[in-house]
């Protein structure tokens, strides 16, 4: 491992070894918030496997047998029913941080309906009533898996940056930084023997 | 703060939501469902968006992984599930673990 150029002098030496202390703590630390961030994800990743199961089994069937209802009607009489959907869904949107990784954090904001279809009746079938009011309930299932979902992806994210880290301090930074500070304390210790040679010389001189 | 949701796909398959409240956007193909989805991500927090034109857009879709909103989903198609969904989970999984906990094989 290479190590720093720096000037081998006790000034260095102390600050060496100030950083490694820091270097090693930090990685400790990463490492300790890398564990944990697998943990939850582990745990959310099932979470988001069970949704999706639930939620594709759903909708596939809920979208099939709509298709089925929808066919009985002519197309554009479907297209015009349709066309003018009486509420809008909304969904609150906030943030929530798992192990510092902002999320979203999605809920459905339950609004109020007067009846419970936004088109005639008489145009559209009793199954396409039925589908629809399926697709309806199957939305607030379809949020909790888009956030968990995006949580699951974002997590990902950031363990792989995490892990980048924890692998730059334990295999690039730590080892250079011992490296070096060996390099210096070898270098410290032969100039002290240098000067201890060099008094001893000088002393046999004054005494000859 | 309050989102809308919006749902991008075939005709058939988006009707349904349409009828349910959610804001619809046809688009045929790759090409077309990119560009609504350039125009919905500025307006919309939610996006459903159908697993035929969710895979061809794979990468174009990582970028909205950046940041909290807006949220991208991919759901099965009245053809239904192509299995996308759970391969996207899985790449995902292994690149946070390195292993496969959920589906071992």
């Amino acid at each position: 491992m290479a190590r720093l150029n720096v000037n081998p002098t006790r000034m260095e030496l102390k600050k060496l070894k100030a950083r490694l202390t820091t270097a090693v703590r930090g990685h400790k630390l990463l490492k300790d918030k890398s564990d944990e961030m697998v943990r939850r994800f582990s745990l959310i990743i099932r979470e988001n496997k069970r949704l999706r199961d639930e939620v594709e089994k759903e909708l596939s069937e809920t979208l099939r047998q709509f298709s089925v209802a929808r066919s009985v009607t002519p197309a554009y009489r479907a297209e015009t029913a349709f066309a003018m959907p009486s509420v809008a869904v909304k969904a609150d949107c906030g943030v929530k941080s798992v192990m510092g990784v902002e999320v979203p954090a999605i809920e459905l904001i339950n609004e109020k309906r007067t009846d419970g279809l936004p088109y005639a009746y008489p145009e559209i079938t009793s199954e396409a009533d039925y589908s629809v009011t399926k697709a309806a309930a199957l939305l607030p299932k379809m949020l909790a898996l888009a956030e968990t979902e995006k949580t699951v992806r974002m997590l990902a994210e950031e363990i792989e940056r995490n892990k980048r880290r924890v692998n730059a301090l334990e295999y690039v930074m730590i080892p250079q930084l011992e490296e070096t500070i060996k390099y210096i304390k070898s270098k410290l210790d032969e100039n002290e023997r240098a000067a201890v040679i060099r008094l001893m010389k000088v002393k046999n001189k004054a005494d000859v | 703060m309050e989102g809308k949701i919006a749902i991008i796909g075939d005709g058939d398959s988006i009707m349904v939501f349409r009828a349910a409240g959610v804001a619809t956007f046809a688009a045929e193909n790759e090409a077309k469902a990119r560009e609504v989805l350039r125009k919905v991500a500025k307006d919309y927090q939610i996006i459903f968006l159908t697993e035929e034109l969710a895979k061809p857009l794979t990468e174009f879709l990582k970028r909205f992984d950046e940041e909290p909103y807006p949220v991208i989903l991919s759901i099965p198609s009245k053809s239904g599930s192509t299995g996308h969904g759970t391969e996207l989970l899985k790449s995902a999984m292994e690149r946070a673990l390195g292993v496969d906990i959920l589906f071992n094989n």
